[in-house]
């Protein structure tokens, strides 16, 4: 869905489409009030609601302004390539016109004239880096007082509420994130609530303002939450949920609430007989769940609620995208890979709670096996997210230890395009493959080496960082004039922190 | 002479809980040999009746049994400082970690070694990570680095940002080793912990200004009861702030004989720090240390060591706004001692170790320095010079053999000697990794699976 890409009515034609059940001429009634004037002229002014009132006229309220920064046409050449989709191509080359992907082959591959080359040779080049689980911006460094904007624990259903929203863009961590490489990056809430609110997926540029780095077309997320934490953010002020059980109704009860209020508007569109239903952002979110437009991004440590989570999606008739925390998902995996879903994963992270105590560094090979899989690596740490490629080559070595054969052009789909797919972004990015956007990172060393470092970093064919360079080390407005600032902390190129 | 009998009583403390250590004399050949201060390419490592007898590059003695290491990499076990490991089972579960103490009259001398358990779980995981030997600490305020610091993460680890000790005094760290057996302790005692900087100042009230006068307060009052002991047990003393227990076990704190690990992270914090050590005779080791680069000159100056998580990069608070990886290499281009921590105070996640001396190094320190950092730097750090952390005659036998490089996530330890004991490669997390190898979906449930 790009809908920042469709202005006028063809932005209120998709939105009926996203919506789902709507009649074609509900669609059109809508269709000239696609700037939200609610000038109609037509029949229908009844059904045209105040400025605000109708989710239908405007469905993207806080449009991305993303851009991209100044790119070139460029070629590069000599490195070894994984291509997030399978491939390792030694010697590769890596085409990229008008920041897409043009084509990726061997070194017969032809380098357009006029196009700058980029030198790969003893290098390696793999597609961007993507965390589908970041709190970036919205818990910040630093995280003190009056910078804490990840979760709105204030109710186990905040639906209502859109990471977005508390998105701080000059947060330090997306320059050292960009560092690592990462170029796409879903920011969440926090994990106290059942439904925590929507997440936002970002391209990780510089920007003034969230909405400069907000990925046009993403599908947006909704952050819910299984198991220990809701219960005991919420047990603990003797309110429900304070078990897993309360858990369960607490989702039960938000879907029903939401599928009541779709089909409210659903029958006021139809017949615009009686007062429309109020907008009411909880339900809306949810109600983007059940009609496929939004998608759910669990965080869901142990099988066993995974598989409640699964019947609780029959039972309302959602999608899970993704299971995120999934650190039991080696116990279901065959489940996962038959639903389609993703598991998003650390390889070194247990202990530090009961549903964490029986995580297993071969959890994402595990979890890779079974045919259909989505096996992802996430941080859900700002210094985590750093060093991606290494947690996935920790969960390789993991996987290698029990005897698995896993190839390292395998893995690195892990950290790329499982990710873009845990997103709903696959068809934009996570590979080097034709058509694609041209996120990449060249890479020192090989990727699944502790010594390798980014020391390029495209997002859209455009330079963004070059550990060489400190014209491309960009440092947000927090950090200029910092304690430290301006110093080099060593004769070694550095770039970010 | 004092100094000479306490380091003989270290030493026999540490060969008696050597669990049920190999007799046998064991050779280790034709690998690369890091011994913790040199490389020795195609060497011999000998060990036998627990400790190294020969590192070098002659044949292995005859009547060995041989351990064919070419093409591995074999090295020191690496030693986890700041670490929690055999003190806390599941971060969450208050019972389960016996490193957060809460009692008020029990602070300087709250002894971490009683709550040790040999049986943890966590042992063979982080033994897996090739680490052999901890120093465990309190739980306490500060030392960032290699943390996650939301919802998900209120409660791990021994340094987290959380956490308040009651008092200006965390307790007394243990050194214990991660052999299988009945008792993992070392040696008990072996330094006091205290957080400074935002963590120090809160317990008192808020303010630098105010901990640093309690601080000298405090030890004033600790020699005034030293001195008059009698006087004390006669109640003919002025009334004291802390109780007896804490009053004995600062004693050593304050006459330079125990270090104090100081939790710090703010270069002026450590400046001052510094300062306070020379005045008042107290031996420290740096505890974080994240901005400790800015004035790497006043640390090596000053000869105190440094533990420090190279990863910690951000400014999680405005302590740390000069966070930078490039930490651990300019003070160990400054001279300064340094020894890495792993992640989240190194309980579940001290195999990490090696993967952060690795990023140290790709952020320019020497390779011979951060594999320094995670074995003699430690032990020298600890007083324990030449009885562990390193391949050489006499020390103990923590030997790794590794299947490349160790501080590469692709490298696996392979062999693992502790104390000359040959340890089980597995754990608890092998176990449940292996139950589910083919998917969990057979015709019995997994439980009938061992």
């Amino acid at each position: 869905m790009r809908l920042h890409t469709m202005r006028g009515s063809s932005l209120a034609v998709l939105a009926c489409a996203v919506a789902g059940s709507l009649a074609l001429s509900a669609c059109a009634t809508t269709g000239d009030s696609g700037s939200g004037d609610g000038a109609s002229t037509d029949d229908s002014d009844k059904r045209t609601l105040a400025r605000g009132l109708d989710a239908a006229t405007n469905p993207d309220p806080f449009p991305s302004t993303y851009r991209g920064l100044p790119r070139e046409n460029m070629a590069i050449v000599g490195g070894t390539v994984f291509t997030g989709a399978g491939q390792k191509i030694e010697n590769g080359v890596v085409i990229v016109t008008d920041g897409k992907v043009a084509s990726v082959g061997d070194a017969s591959t032809a380098v357009p004239a006029g196009y700058r080359v980029v030198d790969a040779r003893g290098r390696f080049v793999t597609p961007g880096i993507i965390d589908v689980h970041s709190h970036l911006g919205v818990y910040p460094s630093p995280g003190v007082t009056g910078m804490s904007d990840g979760n709105e624990a204030t109710s186990p259903n905040t639906a209502q509420v859109w990471a977005e929203h508390s998105l701080w863009p000059q947060d330090p961590g997306f320059n050292t994130a960009r560092a690592g490489g990462v170029t796409t990056l879903q920011i969440l809430p926090g994990s106290a609530n059942l439904f925590g609110g929507r997440g936002v997926t970002v391209r990780n540029v510089p920007s003034v303002t969230m909405q400069g780095m907000k990925m046009p077309g993403a599908p947006y997320g909704v952050k819910m939450a299984c198991g220990e934490n809701p219960s005991r953010v919420y047990g603990g002020r003797n309110q429900s949920p304070a078990t897993g059980m309360g858990n369960m109704a607490g989702y039960r009860a938000a879907f029903i609430a939401a599928q009541d209020y779709r089909a409210k508007w659903d029958k006021w569109r139809e017949d615009g007989e009686g007062s429309p239903p109020t907008r009411n952002l909880q339900n809306e979110t949810i109600a983007g769940v059940l009609d496929g437009s939004i998608l759910v991004q669990n965080h869901c440590y142990r099988a066993d609620e995974m598989a409640q989570m699964i019947d609780l999606s029959r039972e309302f008739g959602f999608k899970i995208t993704a299971f995120h925390h999934a650190v039991e998902a080696y116990k279901v995996a065959p489940l996962l890979a038959r639903e389609g879903i993703c598991a998003d994963m650390w390889t070194g992270w247990w202990g530090f709670k009961m549903e964490a105590l029986d995580a297993v560094e071969a959890n994402a090979a595990l979890v890779d096996a079974p045919a259909g899989s989505c096996a992802v690596i996430h941080s859900d740490d700002a210094e985590l997210t750093q060093r991606l490629n290494q947690e996935a080559a920790a969960g390789l070595a993991a996987g290698r230890r029990m005897g698995m054969t896993i190839s390292e052009e395998r893995a690195i789909s892990w950290i790329t395009l499982n990710p873009a797919r845990s997103l709903g972004i696959a068809d934009q990015t996570g590979s080097l493959e034709a058509g694609k956007r041209a996120d990449v990172v060249v890479w020192s060393a090989n990727p699944f080496s502790v010594y390798a470092r980014a020391d390029q970093v495209f997002i859209d064919g455009a330079l963004t960082f070059d550990r060489m360079n400190p014209a491309y080390q960009p440092v947000s407005d927090f950090e200029l004039g910092q304690p430290g600032f301006g110093l080099s902390a060593a004769t070694v190129p550095q770039g970010a922190r | 002479m004092r100094l000479k009998s306490l380091i003989l009583g270290a030493a026999c403390m540490a060969a008696l809980s050597t669990p049920a250590f190999a007799q046998s004399l064991t050779a280790i050949t034709g690998g690369r040999v890091l011994t913790g201060t040199s490389v020795i390419e195609n060497g011999t490592v000998v060990i036998q009746n627990g400790r190294v007898v020969s590192v070098g590059t002659g044949v292995a003695p005859s009547g060995a049994r041989i351990i064919d290491a070419r093409g591995k990499v074999v090295a020191p076990g690496f030693v986890a400082v700041d670490s929690g490991l055999g003190g806390i089972e599941v971060s969450s579960v208050g019972g389960s970690d016996d490193l957060r103490n809460g009692a008020n009259s029990i602070s300087a001398s709250f002894d971490v070694s009683y709550g040790l358990d040999p049986w943890s779980f966590t042992l063979p995981v982080a033994r897996l990570g090739g680490i052999t030997r901890a120093i465990v600490v309190p739980n306490h305020a500060g030392g960032g680095g290699g943390g996650h610091a939301h919802d998900d993460s209120d409660f791990a680890g021994v340094g987290h940002a959380g956490y308040q000790s009651p008092s200006l005094f965390a307790g007394q760290a243990a050194i214990i080793h991660l052999a299988q057996g009945t008792d993992i302790l070392v040696k008990p005692r072996v330094a006091m912990v205290a957080p400074f900087g935002e963590a120090g100042a809160g317990i008192v009230g808020g303010a630098r200004g105010a901990q640093f006068t309690q601080f000298k307060e405090t030890l004033a009052e600790v020699r005034l009861y030293a001195r008059n002991k009698g006087a004390y047990d006669r109640a003919g003393l002025r009334d004291l702030s802390l109780s007896r227990a804490d009053l004995e076990a600062l004693i050593p704190v304050a006459n330079g004989s125990m270090p104090l690990i100081v939790t710090v992270r703010r270069a002026a914090d450590i400046q001052q720090v510094l300062r306070l050590a020379r005045e008042e005779g107290v031996r420290i080791i740096l505890d974080g240390a994240e901005e400790g680069w800015l004035i790497a000159d006043q640390i090596a100056a000053a000869n105190v060591p440094v533990l420090l998580n190279p990863l910690a990069n951000l400014p999680g608070n405005l302590e740390t706004r000069a966070a930078r990886l490039q930490n651990a290499t300019v003070l160990d281009a400054a001279g300064v001692v340094i020894a890495i921590k792993g992640n989240e105070g190194s309980v579940h996640r001290a195999r990490e170790t090696r993967y952060n001396a690795g990023n140290a190094v790709s952020h320019g320190l020497p390779y011979e320095a951060a594999i320094e950092a995670i074995t003699v730097n430690p032990a020298r750090i600890f007083g324990m010079a030449g009885q562990f952390g390193e391949l050489r005659a006499g020390a103990a036998a923590d030997v790794v053999i590794w299947s490349g490089d160790p501080l590469e996530p692709l490298s696996n330890a392979e062999t693992i000697f502790i104390g000359g004991a040959e340890q089980a490669p597995t754990s608890r997390q092998f176990l449940l990794r292996d139950r589910y190898r083919d998917g969990g979906e057979g015709a019995l449930p997994p439980a009938y699976t061992r």
